[in-house]
């Protein structure tokens, strides 16, 4: 038995030396690398903001309103008095929980899916097919704008819309990765030793395709940061006075002339983690040998 | 020919269909209702019920989107709730200034990205080439709204040249937009320059690199010929599609450019709806945006047809 399966595919590298190997390519990167400092940077924030900001960022005195950056305030203050430096610190936890909870369910579903239907083909697939077709044809955006003018917004409601709207692209590239491996032997093997479909799936597909669903799930984790600041811009999303980048700058915008301080901070903060995550994924995928594909963010 | 265009035609409807259904059957399935979600926190039994009856809510849904598809194809987009006017009247002074928006942004965009796409795929990986690679990356990466707000605080704050927003009522003649659209076009003109000149650098690098080009250059013919005569027509035909499907997402791109500036234009009026929860105004909305995109799209497809002679010949 082991005689035939060397003759088959050549089998794949162990698991270890492969991480390995992409981090050597990554580490060649200097783009890559600046992304994925700016990535981190961001995450520790993130996760530590609560235990390092100067003032807690709700708190509203209304001594110091507007002030523009000092020592004591960095960053300035808004129309509430409240601290620039500690909104900015703590604005983007919402917005990262939400987009990595969606991009978890929908690179699980729309990827399961996509292999599922990559493996077995026929009629479900075309059916399937034609409908995600047809839904990509159609800017998200309005799918969520649609769904919170009926429901209204919540996280819960913003992270299962969020999922659902990516996952159905999602289901494109897993089902595209799929099919480049299902004529291969050792699928054939596999059907041929009987496996169930959940096995083919789960231990022999899934393995091979996933270099190409974590390239699609850190893109899809800029999109995703893209489509819910820009909700939360539109009052969509994060509840005031809650700190949220998007909410920031829409708030702030009013006065850009003469608290400008009050927009640009934000903006610099959501900016430089859309592009250290782009930046990071982009080298992510030449590191793995992919051609990250040009899609378009709708 | 004939049988291509017709066909084409005819799947344009389908989509057009397919989107009604889609978004009809959306706010069915979701929990609630057009009564509930618009009343909100002031819906009392007696309100609700008599809100339901006069939309005719007791009927199937099935008689509901017949009667609803059946208006819309004769032009009876139907009416706001919050507003309390035929739709058809809110939306179209401002479907013209939602138009001159895109159609400005577009005449400028289009051949800047063109321009700047084959230069960029001329000089692969040389210094041209990079500096719009680059700056393309980040006008890509960015949030349309923080573009939009960091070119508000350039050219009307630090340097008051346009205005920031505005203040123009959507019934006002034409010619009073023409300094208030500066900064919004400018802002969709930057972000579909990034996204197209990027798919045009694309396909001008694959066609100077494929065996035809390089056969032509090896038999001496000049560069200036090779690139003109032999690579772009081949290069820029894929990108009309392209473009077209960026559309779509432009369309979107214009609902959030208009809110940050206060254009009047139909965007504006959507982000209005789903705040007040307008079910059937968004709903009309998203049909109008639909079709303009199926329209736009279905052009660009008759126009590669045209034009590529291998397609001309090609039956069906």
């Amino acid at each position: 038995m082991s005689a035939t399966v060397t003759t088959l595919d050549k089998p794949r590298p162990a698991e270890r030396s492969r991480f390995k190997e992409t981090w050597r390519n990554l580490r060649r990167s200097p783009s890559g690398m600046i992304g994925l400092t700016i990535l981190v940077t961001h995450l520790v924030i993130a996760v530590i903001s609560p235990l390092i900001v100067p003032y807690e960022p709700t708190d509203i005195d209304a001594s110091i309103l507007l002030q523009s950056p000092s020592w004591e305030h960095p960053f300035g203050t808004d129309s509430f008095g409240r601290d620039g430096l500690s909104r900015v610190l703590m604005g983007g936890r919402i917005a990262l929980v939400i987009t990595l909870t969606a991009g978890v369910l929908a690179i699980t579903w729309g990827g399961l899916l996509g292999i599922v239907l990559g493996f077995l083909g026929g009629v479900v697939d075309e059916v399937v097919m034609r409908v995600v077709d047809a839904m990509l044809s159609f800017p998200s955006l309005f799918i969520y704008l649609l769904v919170i003018s009926a429901l209204g917004s919540s996280d819960v409601i913003l992270i299962l819309v969020l999922s659902i709207t990516n996952g159905i692209s999602i289901i494109r590239i897993a089902r595209a990765a799929t099919l480049g491996f299902v004529a291969r032997d050792f699928i054939a093997a596999a059907r041929a030793r009987g496996e169930r479909t959940a096995t083919v799936v789960l231990r022999e597909l899934l393995p091979n395709v996933f270099d190409v669903l974590l390239v699609e799930y850190a893109m899809r984790w800029s999109w995703m940061l893209l489509s819910f600041s820009s909700l939360s811009f539109l009052g969509f999303g994060v509840t005031p006075p809650t700190p949220d980048w998007g909410l920031m700058i829409a708030e702030n915008r009013r006065r850009l002339a003469i608290a400008p301080w009050g927009s640009i901070f934000p903006m610099l903060a959501l900016g430089t983690l859309v592009i250290g995550i782009n930046l990071a994924a982009d080298a992510l995928a030449k590191a793995m040998g992919l051609d990250r594909s040009q899609e378009a963010p709708i | 020919m004939l049988r291509l265009v017709t066909r084409r035609l005819l799947l344009s409807v389908l989509t057009l269909f397919i989107v009604s259904l889609l978004v009809f059957a959306g706010v069915e399935l979701l929990p609630g209702d057009l009564a509930t979600a618009f009343l909100g926190r002031e819906a009392t039994p007696t309100r609700v019920a008599s809100l339901r009856a006069e939309l005719g809510l007791d009927r199937p849904a099935t008689e509901r989107y017949l009667n609803w598809l059946g208006n819309v194809v004769q032009g009876d987009l139907g009416m706001s709730l919050a507003r309390r006017k035929p739709i058809g009247d809110l939306i179209g002074l401002r479907m013209r200034n939602t138009l001159l928006l895109g159609l400005t942004a577009g005449l400028i965009g289009l051949p800047l990205a063109l321009v700047l796409g084959i230069v960029a795929g001329l000089t692969r990986d040389r210094r041209p080439d990079l500096w719009i690679s680059t700056i393309s990356l980040i006008f890509m990466t960015l949030p349309q709204f923080v573009t939009a707000t960091f070119l508000i605080l350039l050219f009307a704050i630090t340097w008051p040249i346009f205005p920031a927003v505005t203040i123009v009522p959507p019934d006002s003649p034409i010619t009073d937009f023409l300094p208030n659209i500066a900064l919004p076009v400018a802002t969709l003109v930057f972000v579909m320059v990034a996204h197209n000149l990027r798919m045009v650098r694309t396909n001008v690098i694959d066609v100077m690199t494929s065996e035809y080009v390089q056969m032509a250059t090896l038999k001496g013919v000049p560069r200036a010929r090779v690139v003109l005569r032999h690579a772009l027509p081949n290069a820029l035909l894929p990108t009309i599609n392209l473009v077209a499907l960026y559309i779509a997402w432009l369309v979107s791109g214009v609902v959030i450019i208009e809110q940050v500036f206060n254009y009047p234009g139909i965007g504006t009026l959507m982000i209005q709806a789903v705040h007040d929860r307008d079910i059937p105004l968004v709903q009309a909305i998203i049909l109008v945006f639909a079709g303009a995109y199926v329209v736009l799209n279905m052009g660009a497809d008759l126009l590669v047809t045209i034009l590529d002679p291998r397609l001309r010949s090609m039956r069906g």
